[in-house]
């Protein structure tokens, strides 16, 4: 087991946002988390990338448990956090965004060549390589943002909402990286708003509601639920 | 309604919107679509005052608007939200809306002490107006709750909350779907199909193409700063230069 959430409970004041979430991610697997607004999605991925201390509750990964642990040293564990928005260097160039990305591995001797096959496989950063990342669209700064990540090969990318705010041209790119970063040997757990999006290329989904479990299942049999239909895909 | 000639704008050397001309007409739901950074809000920037434009005009109801403040803009009735949230953070869920409600007598003194009834009257008016929006998109739990604390998703429903408090004549809504729920989204769908019934005209950007499609009479179409296509949904499904630069593969999922 890569990832094991255990009775969780956090929250940013006096009341909690999860009361007792537990989940897992195996090795290999996109994890898609779902459900309607303010249902602590994006707090789950907070708590395990670090930025929240869980007041109850254990937080394994890699065997190890980290619910205390610093946010930098679960980075050099092999976890990435992606959140919404601001996940990019903006007055940094597009190779520097990547350089930067791999002073954080140990082993840097592939990392130019790893940089150049990222540009190569996303023309819209090699063509702008050298422009601020300010100046790229929201799409290309989202792709910029997963290719970060890709460079550090983690075990495990936590994503906030990808697709947010993205043309639907764009979308499919996103969605066609994140399966990709799968392929390559890193686990995913993602938040999306797009739920049919997110579980169709998700091997198994979580359903939150008010910061608790709801229902959980592969991604093809949440997509069939008639509850899931009904309460949050919208019919 | 809404009649924009020959606008553009530029930031340094970039061109954001480049010789734009179309007339919103009596649309009831009018879309804009177009890649990320086809400068699309900074025409909605451009339309209600946030942004000075470089060249051309814009009239709203027959007056020329540009060069006007966002704020008298927004009297005149065209009212807006944004893509990055812009509630009052440290103020309750209710008193982001109450805020929002427009012509408020308790603002000027002379009422206060002339016809203070008339103020409370107007003010438990606007408290259960505000109530009821709040009940409608289901945040009425949160009304104490600084608007700070809400989610992103919840945040964005504040704002569309706002703008139904302000009795607007032309509602711009700037992607009102990114970060919403999907039941909560045909819950949107409802309201702002009973605006369009009131005579209320919307304006909104929106990446959510089944959405726009559903909803809106009207679609134009941006790329790079240029109006390229504008027409019925169906017309905007089957154009090839926008399914390109645009749609791509949604198109084909739309056909099949």
């Amino acid at each position: 087991m890569l990832l094991t959430l255990e009775d969780i409970t956090a929250g940013y004041g006096q009341a909690p946002v999860l009361s007792d979430i537990t989940l897992h991610v195996e090795s290999g697997e996109i994890i898609c988390i779902i459900g309607p607004n303010g249902a602590g999605k994006s707090t789950v991925l907070r708590t395990i990338a670090g930025q929240l201390i869980p007041s109850r509750g254990t937080i394994t990964f890699k065997g190890e448990n980290i619910s205390t642990m610093s946010i930098a040293r679960r980075g050099a564990k092999g976890l990435v956090f992606i959140p919404q928005g601001m996940n990019i260097f903006p007055n940094l160039t597009i190779v520097e965004n990547l350089e930067i990305s791999g002073t954080l591995l140990e082993d840097k001797h592939d990392l130019n060549r790893n940089i150049r096959k990222v540009l190569e496989k996303y023309p819209v950063l090699l063509k702008k390589r050298n422009s601020f990342a300010r100046e790229l669209s929201g799409g290309e700064r989202q792709i910029l943002a997963l290719s970060r990540s890709i460079l550090l090969k983690p075990d495990l990318v936590l994503l906030d909402e990808p697709s947010l705010g993205l043309a639907p041209i764009i979308v499919d790119m996103i969605f066609d990286q994140i399966v990709e970063i799968g392929k390559s040997g890193s686990s995913v757990l993602l938040v999306e708003q797009n739920a049919r999006k997110g579980l169709s290329i998700s091997h198994r989904g979580y359903v939150l509601e008010l910061g608790k479990n709801r229902l959980t299942g592969t991604g093809q049999e949440l997509l069939e639920s008639d509850e899931v239909r009904q309460l949050y895909l919208g019919g | 309604m809404l009649k924009i000639e020959n606008v553009s704008k530029s930031f340094g050397a970039l061109i954001a919107v480049n010789d734009v001309s179309f007339n919103l007409g009596d649309t009831g739901i009018s879309g804009l679509i177009g890649p990320n950074g086809s400068g699309k809000t900074t025409l909605f920037h451009l339309i209600t005052g946030f942004y000075k434009l470089d060249t051309g005009n814009i009239h709203f109801l027959d007056q020329r608007i540009n060069g006007l403040p966002p704020h008298i803009i927004s009297r005149k009735g065209i009212v807006r939200t944004f893509q990055q949230t812009r509630v009052l953070p440290f103020l309750s869920s209710l008193d982001n809306l109450i805020t929002a409600a427009p012509n408020q007598l308790g603002e000027n003194l002379l009422p206060l002490f002339f016809q203070p009834s008339k103020v409370a009257l107007q003010e438990t008016q606007n408290c259960e107006k505000a109530e009821s929006i709040l009940e409608t998109l289901g945040l009425l739990k949160l009304k104490d709750s600084p608007a700070g604390d809400l989610s992103y998703g919840q945040q964005k429903l504040l704002e569309i909350g706002r703008v139904l408090m302000a009795d607007p004549k032309l509602i711009i809504l700037d992607e009102p779907t990114a970060g919403i729920n999907p039941t909560l989204i045909r819950h949107l769908v409802t309201i702002l199909e009973n605006l369009r019934d009131q005579s209320i005209k919307i304006f909104l950007i929106e990446h959510n193409m089944p959405l726009v499609t559903e909803l809106c009479d009207k679609i134009f179409v941006m790329d790079s700063g240029s109006l390229i296509f504008s027409g019925t949904p169906s017309e905007v499904q089957n154009n090839s230069r926008v399914i390109e630069a645009y749609l791509g593969r949604m198109a084909d999922a739309a056909d099949a």
